[in-house]
């Protein structure tokens, strides 16, 4: 085994040395009748030579986005991660440490831990921020129970339709063995409707919970929410596009009380999903009613600045049932990633991303109207994605046929809305090219091979 | 040693107008963003990023990890927490285009591969747990053993009984008792017996109908196998309770006996602790779990199940508990499991228990003269000394002992936990440390606890810093950095 060191004759001193005649004497105390009769049923050991070969087998026959043209969303984006983000990261002083639990031995950790709560305030415009929870899905969970929590309102959480699907069944999963009510208002036209919101917040309502932009790419009016929610006293928990915050105004600045985005977009792959990294930032108010780890700033015995995980009160190694949460991880790795990220753009870099996605986006989306059988599916102001609608209702076959030209040309929404089953959802990243863009709508648009013309 | 570049925030290295990274020129005209969202949705400049050059990151970075420890460079015995080896072809695997490039929404058929590998590790996780219905979607132990609650009260549900308690031991893990608040439950510790196994007497009083799940770890966090777990299986069994195994710590026994062999009828894998995931400096995990088959049903959707004509994602589970996470889970953590299962094969997993234990029992042995091990003269993958008699004789704390080790250029142990051993030191030295580094570690404990009690006091002497004010932090935080001109 590569990664032992015990020759036989370490292991006859180690014995003896323990006192034992036997490896096998050492698990004397598992019962023999609780002791596995043979060997596990396993594929026999792989060396590094044939492993590397059987994986980069199973590796090559996925389509990636260096093989394809990727215009998917839904909360895992295509953004471009700088050189400098991999080569920090791979540190193996970074990634093979754990989390801080020795202070003087973790100060680079910690650092980044305060320097990454600190760029996430900046880019929200929020008063506190964790070190990260494991994804935006569980992050609108979290956030949510903040809420009841900090409100002292168990009756009810109001969220959007137009928040992420996958975020909200987290929230119900989260929410089913509590007392607290899920009322989900369907979204109109792309957008959760302000009479139906205000309606849906009774007194006994923690939080209202919004996407902005929405999951179908679409820009919420997030001042009017943060109204029709506070006359109620209930929280506005927010979730956000990272990137997007480039050009659009901070939900700090628009009232939000609590934020969350899924944080993937800032410097880390798409992974087939994970692991990536669940922002959560806060109003003061909140601040001791904040789920996972969290880095402070203090002094050490000779008065140097060092910094700590603090406020561990809420945390569950220490008050067991009564902490704030269950989570005992941060995404440590994947925070500096986004740290390492937010830092080598800098203010102007992250708005020239964001502009070059918002122009992109729509340059694309006019290709759409431009191309018969397709169209918008609403007039809404959008941001990276937008809701293509198919007017031939066959949203599979046509991504299909892009497929054909290599291009994943969008994410079919019947799977969450099927009242949706004729659109799909786009989305184009400052990686897009022009030609890329306009082989998508090409792909799109092309006549369907020995299958029937459409009727709209 | 630490340089300015590291001493200092990236806030305050920051200039204007220096740095950022360079887009390309928009190749799709340049019309104004207000022409192309509502000037009201905008923000007048954009957020107040530090402004640095890359090459003032680079130097900032990694100045910054070489301010910490970790297994790639110092010995890190952090009790519970299986710091073993990361092999540095996982993290080469793990990042092939054809992995780590891969959007979640792809089609089925186009990540044929990756469904494959997932499918696999379902199965590898099932053998060695002896579970046969696997999800891999937990993000963590904590989410897992989270899911595995949910699970546990919608099949109650489903049969009618409304039971609201969970048993905990307590020397478990403290996610056991948050996972099962968070789940709507109720939890209730079990004492441990002096030698510090569950007490099976007061278990049997709290033992009803009442009782959901009992969870165990097991080998328990004083690294001793429960051996009385099947008896514990069948006292809950029959009660019509289920069994929780936390398996934190299966590095004790990969190979050796199985969780579903022993009664449990749900467990979490650890990943980045059992199979080698590296840490990240406090995550990603990941927190697949194993259900026996009567469970399956309530498993978080998507699930890969195979047919005739290849792979795909099973969303159709009418009664899964939901979602814990979005996507599927942390993918690249498991890509890095499978790839450990697969160069270890069955007897390298095996061998890996073996060396664990006999690891972790020689460095016991050395110890043992030095510190006492309050709770036997064997262990399984890790022991838990006690600093109290060193504490009441000089006041000389475990966390005094802790920081001393830091000098030596040994990662601390774990500190103050399990909370049923006084001055706790928990020690877990993995198999992949040589027996000259565990006898180096022997050797300095035995230095240190010869030293004078001022000098422990003050430890560590070598770090940057030393003995941070924990309390002052808690109580005047100070959790970001603020502009010197913006306090005024």
């Amino acid at each position: 085994m590569p990664y032992l060191f015990n020759t036989p004759q370490d292991q006859r001193e180690m014995l003896e040395a323990i006192g034992v005649a036997s490896v096998d004497e050492l698990f004397d105390v598992v019962p023999p009748q609780l002791r596995l009769r043979g060997p596990l049923r396993l594929p026999p050991a792989m060396g590094e030579c044939e492993l590397t070969r059987h994986l980069a087998g199973l590796a090559e026959q996925n389509w990636h986005a260096a093989k394809a043209t990727c215009f998917l969303g839904g909360g895992s984006y295509d953004h471009f991660i700088p050189a400098v983000v991999d080569a920090l990261a791979s540190r193996g002083e970074f990634y093979t440490s754990y989390t801080p639990y020795q202070p003087e031995v973790s100060q680079g950790n910690l650092q980044v831990m305060f320097e990454y709560q600190t760029l996430i305030c900046q880019l929200t415009g929020m008063d506190v921020s964790n070190a990260s929870l494991y994804d935006g899905g569980s992050a609108v969970a979290e956030a949510a129970l903040m809420c009841m929590s900090v409100t002292r309102r168990e009756g009810r959480v109001v969220i959007a339709g137009s928040v992420h699907p996958e975020y909200r069944e987290i929230l119900a999963t989260y929410l089913a063995n509590l007392r607290t009510e899920l009322v989900t208002v369907d979204a109109v036209e792309g957008r959760v409707p302000l009479d139906r919101l205000a309606a849906a917040v009774d007194d006994e309502t923690a939080c209202v919970i919004v996407q902005h932009p929405n999951f179908f790419g679409i820009l919420e009016e997030v001042a009017e929410i943060r109204r029709l929610a506070h006359q109620r006293g209930a929280r506005l928990v927010v979730a956000v596009d990272p990137i997007s915050l480039g050009i659009l105004q901070r939900p700090g600045d628009l009232g939000a009380d609590v934020v969350v985005a899924e944080g993937q977009s800032l410097g880390n792959p798409m992974s087939f999903g994970g692991p990536y990294l669940g922002i959560l930032a806060c109003r003061e108010e909140f601040l001791r009613r904040v789920p996972g780890r969290i880095a402070g700033q203090t002094v050490d015995r000779r008065g140097r600045r060092a910094f700590v995980l603090t406020l561990q009160t809420r945390e569950q190694h220490i008050r067991r049932e009564k902490a704030t949460s269950n989570i005992c991880t941060n995404q440590g790795l994947l925070a500096l990633r986004a740290s390492i990220y937010l830092a080598a753009v800098g203010p102007r870099g992250l708005r020239d991303v964001a502009d070059l996605c918002l122009r992109k986006a729509h340059y694309a989306a006019r290709h759409v109207a431009g191309t018969p059988g397709l169209q918008l599916a609403w007039d809404a102001p959008f941001f990276k994605e937008f809701v293509v609608r198919d007017l031939e209702g066959n949203v599979a076959a046509r991504l299909a046929r892009a497929r054909r030209a290599g291009i994943l040309a969008g994410v079919p929404l019947a799977r969450w809305y099927p009242e949706l089953d004729d659109c799909f959802l786009v989305a184009v990243t400052e990686q897009r090219t022009k030609s890329e863009i306009d082989q998508w709508a090409q792909g799109l648009a092309a006549a369907p091979a020995r299958e029937p013309a459409g009727h709209a | 040693m630490r340089n300015q570049q590291a001493a200092q925030l990236l806030f305050e290295l920051s200039r204007p107008g220096r740095g950022g990274a360079r887009l390309p020129e928009s190749d799709v005209g340049t019309t104004p963003r207000d022409d192309l969202l509502p000037p009201e949705t905008l923000a007048a400049q954009p957020p107040p990023l530090p402004e640095l050059a890359e090459p003032d990151l680079v130097r900032h970075f990694t100045n910054l990890s070489t301010s910490n420890m970790s297994v790639d460079t110092h010995f890190y015995p952090l009790g519970s927490c299986t710091m073993k080896y990361n092999p540095k072809r996982n993290e080469r695997l793990a990042s092939l285009p054809g992995l780590l490039h891969v959007h979640p929404y792809q089609p089925d058929e186009t990540v044929p591969g990756l469904l494959q590998l997932l499918y696999e590790l379902q199965e590898l996780l099932a053998e060695i747990s002896g579970l046969p219905a696997v999800s891999l979607q937990p993000a963590a132990g904590a989410q897992g053993e989270l899911a595995a609650l949910m699970i546990a009260a919608a099949y109650f549900r489903d049969l009618g009984e409304p039971r609201t308690k969970v048993i905990v031991a307590d020397t478990a893990h403290g996610t056991n008792p948050a996972s099962a608040r968070m789940a709507g439950l109720e939890a209730v510790t079990v004492r441990s017996t002096p030698a510090g196994l569950v007490d099976l007497d007061h278990l049997r009083d709290h033992l009803s109908e009442q009782v959901a799940v009992l969870m165990i770890t097991n080998p328990n966090t004083l690294g001793l196998f429960e051996q009385q777990v099947a008896e514990i299986a069948e006292m809950v069994h029959a009660q019509g309770g289920l069994v929780y195994l936390d398996g934190a710590n299966m590095n004790a026994i990969l190979g050796i006996a199985r969780p579903g062999d022993f009664g449990a009828d749900m467990m979490h894998f650890n990943p980045h602790k059992t199979f080698s995931g590296p840490h990240g400096g406090g995550g990603p995990g990941a927190g697949p779990i194993c259900v026996a088959l009567r469970l399956a049903a309530y498993l978080p959707a998507p699930i890969v199940v195979r047919e005739a004509d290849g792979y795909r994602l099973d969303y159709q589970r009418p009664r899964s508990i939901g979602r814990v996470r979005s996507f599927f889970g942390n993918v690249g953590v498991l890509v890095r499991a499978y790839a450990y299962l697969l160069s270890h094969g069955p007897d390298g997993l095996r061998r890996v228990a073996e060396n664990a234990v006999l690891n972790a029992n020689y460095l016991l042995a050395r110890v043992k003269p030095v510190l006492p091990v309050p709770h036997a003269d064997r262990c399984m993958h890790e022991f838990v000394a006690s600093a109290a008699a060193l504490r009441k004789e000089r006041g000389v704390s475990a966390m005094d002992l802790a920081k001393r080790l830091l000098d030596y250029g040994v990662h601390a142990p774990t500190v103050y936990f399990p909370l049923t051993v006084p001055e706790a030191i928990m020690i877990e030295p993995t198999e992949t440390e040589s027996r000259e580094t565990l006898d180096a570690l022997a050797e300095v404990l035995g230095q240190v606890v010869q030293e004078s009690s001022d000098l422990l006091h003050e430890a560590p002497h070598t770090t940057a810093i030393s003995r941070p004010d924990e309390v002052r932090a808690a109580r005047q935080p100070v959790l970001k950095w603020t502009a010197p001109d913006a306090s005024a």
